[in-house]
């Protein structure tokens, strides 16, 4: 920390601190806290209520367990690209890497049209896994492969940087104690990822549980079943239930800052095991 | 670039040809069929009744509003994101206050928030039946349902993405060389202008691009506050919606094959800025989401 002398010299300080705050406040903390005072106007029972009603306890269940089952896939495969873009040659590399944030960058709702028109009955990969009785668009499947579309580049992009910075020699001295490959990635590679992988994880699985766009045209939103909790946040909405639809939006809007809390301890941490500087 | 990575020139390193292999299909195999596919499948959907009907499709008259109103939106959140961030990196590097890491999570909070949430509080605030909506009524005033909300709601989609490119770069930056501007004499302005803003500025471009691309495509946000009028307030992922939800399929993948082609040139513009990022700091780009 440096002295309030040091401070000083520069100027704006006043100006761009004031600034910060009062754009943060009215574009994003005097919205939110609509949301509270909103939950308020419900008494408690109703609000509990409104939040265990079955439909809803539904929508967490597919929400949360496809977000869940979407992160492990994207750990699993997000390393494995993350190893192949670092530690192998092969043709069309920069391309991959380039393209690997493609799902940042393309709209969701592009998406969510060309994912169900994919797994659809006569699209380019629903016409072969039909016949073999595998239905995806229009069922919990089908949210799930959208999120797993959305969530690959958080865990790439979060491991890939570790990955880079790994010292061989550390490896090597590995082999040169008589390690196989496979113990030297289990015991000297994995715990230096673990954090990363962990982060980038936690990334794509709070993206996940508030996904809208890329989910919808693909889950067939049938009540009970493939129905997502933002999606009931919505159809609350257009039946004017604004004190339900809050009810709903506070639930999801403590799991999130949480997760956000979660995910920067989380950073904190790889910061200091990798002894990066954030 | 050397043509082998570093793992493969150490043999404590480099993996055998059958694990290479097999990682490669597994990864590539996903990366093919998880993600390329979609984004192929947008372009042969949109063209497959020709390129002629494909631009018939695109000229709509609904389609071209849209196209208006997603400049709109894009134009006025990215020059007023780009200014908060400036001024919030520039008081969070520059300067040690208390209270610093609660303003950083603040700032990332619109990452965190599902989009929907993002459309309901201003439905909450703005709404018929919101703080200020019999105030806004009595004076004919409309927000929700109305050009205002899609401003604001990509205004809040897009909050964080300068500040938080810029955050990180400034404070791997250090203070020196304002430092030496100052005790030169330069003034505030002088030493912003020409000393801290050449030295951001892949940084700065780096945060609009992906700003301008999340603008320009946000969908559940602006879907909950636009209430869906054609020709007025729908932007360009709404017209997606609808052409869809009508069976317009050919239509609907013609518009968001522009999409598509934007989000190309984002990850082309994205690739250019990184390369030059890498070379003038050390500092990594921070990815998209709450770091």
């Amino acid at each position: 920390m440096s002295t309030a002398k040091k401070n000083n010299i520069f100027p704006g300080f006043g100006l761009s601190l004031g600034y910060t705050i009062i754009y943060l406040s009215i574009i994003v903390l005097i919205p939110l806290s609509a949301v509270i005072f909103k939950t308020t106007s419900l008494t408690f029972p109703a609000f509990i209520d409104a939040v265990t009603a079955p439909r809803v306890m539904a929508s967490y269940r597919l929400s949360f367990g496809m977000a869940l089952f979407a992160g492990v896939i994207n750990t699993f495969f997000g390393l494995l690209l993350a190893w192949a873009l670092v530690r192998y040659t092969f043709i069309g590399k920069n391309l991959v890497d380039a393209l690997v944030d493609l799902p940042f960058a393309l709209p969701t709702a592009v998406t969510g049209i060309a994912l169900a028109s994919l797994y659809s009955k006569n699209g380019w990969i629903g016409q072969y896994i039909e016949p073999l009785g595998i239905k995806i668009a229009f069922t919990p499947w089908g949210v799930l492969v959208a999120l797993i579309f959305i969530g690959l580049p958080f865990v790439v992009r979060t491991v890939q940087p570790i990955l880079e910075e790994i010292e061989i020699e550390l490896e090597e001295a590995s082999a040169s104690l008589g390690a196989s490959r496979w113990q030297t990635f289990r015991r000297v590679v994995l715990p230096i990822l673990s954090p990363a992988l962990l982060t980038g994880f936690a990334l794509a699985f709070a993206r996940a549980v508030g996904e809208y766009g890329s989910v919808i045209f693909i889950a067939g939103n049938i009540p009970m079943v493939s129905e997502i909790t933002p999606l009931i946040i919505i159809t609350k909405l257009e039946q004017y239930d604004y004190a339900g639809a809050t009810a709903i939006a506070t639930v999801m809007l403590v799991i999130s800052l949480l997760l956000l809390l979660a995910i920067n301890g989380l950073q904190a941490w790889t910061a200091k095991r990798t002894g990066r500087v954030r | 670039m050397s043509n082998v990575t570093r793992f493969e020139r150490s043999s404590a390193t480099r993996d055998s040809v059958l694990v290479k292999s097999i990682i490669l299909i597994l990864s590539l195999g996903f990366f093919g069929i998880f993600l390329l596919l979609p984004l192929f499948s947008v372009f042969a959907e949109a063209l497959h009744k020709g390129f002629v009907y494909y631009l018939k499709a695109i000229a709509e008259p609904d389609t071209w509003s849209a196209i208006k109103l997603t400049l709109l939106a894009a134009g006025v959140a990215v020059p007023l994101n780009l200014v908060f961030g400036v001024a919030a990196s520039w008081a969070i590097a520059k300067f040690d206050f208390r209270g610093k890491h609660v303003l950083i999570t603040l700032i990332d909070i619109p990452f965190s928030v599902s989009p929907v949430i993002a459309g309901l509080i201003y439905v909450l605030v703005f709404g018929a039946q919101g703080w200020f909506g019999s105030w806004l009524g009595d004076h004919d005033i409309r927000i929700i349902f109305a050009i205002p909300g899609i401003i604001l709601a990509t205004v809040f989609v897009t909050f964080p993405f300068v500040a938080r490119e810029l955050i990180p770069l400034m404070e791997a930056q250090g203070r020196e060389e304002e430092e030496a501007a100052t005790v030169l004499g330069a003034s505030g302005w002088q030493t912003f202008w020409h000393v801290t803003l050449p030295n951001i500025k892949w940084g700065l471009l780096y945060g609009v691009i992906l700003c301008n691309a999340r603008a320009m495509g946000e969908f559940g946000a602006v879907s909950v506050v636009s209430g869906h009028i054609r020709g007025y307030t729908n932007t360009i992922p709404l017209q997606v919606e609808i052409l869809y939800n009508e069976y317009n399929f050919v239509a609907a993948f013609a518009v968001a094959s522009l999409l598509a082609l934007l989000a190309l040139l984002t990850l082309a513009a994205k690739t250019y800025v990184e390369w030059h990022l890498k070379s003038e700091t050390n500092a990594p780009p921070a990815i998209e989401g709450p770091l």
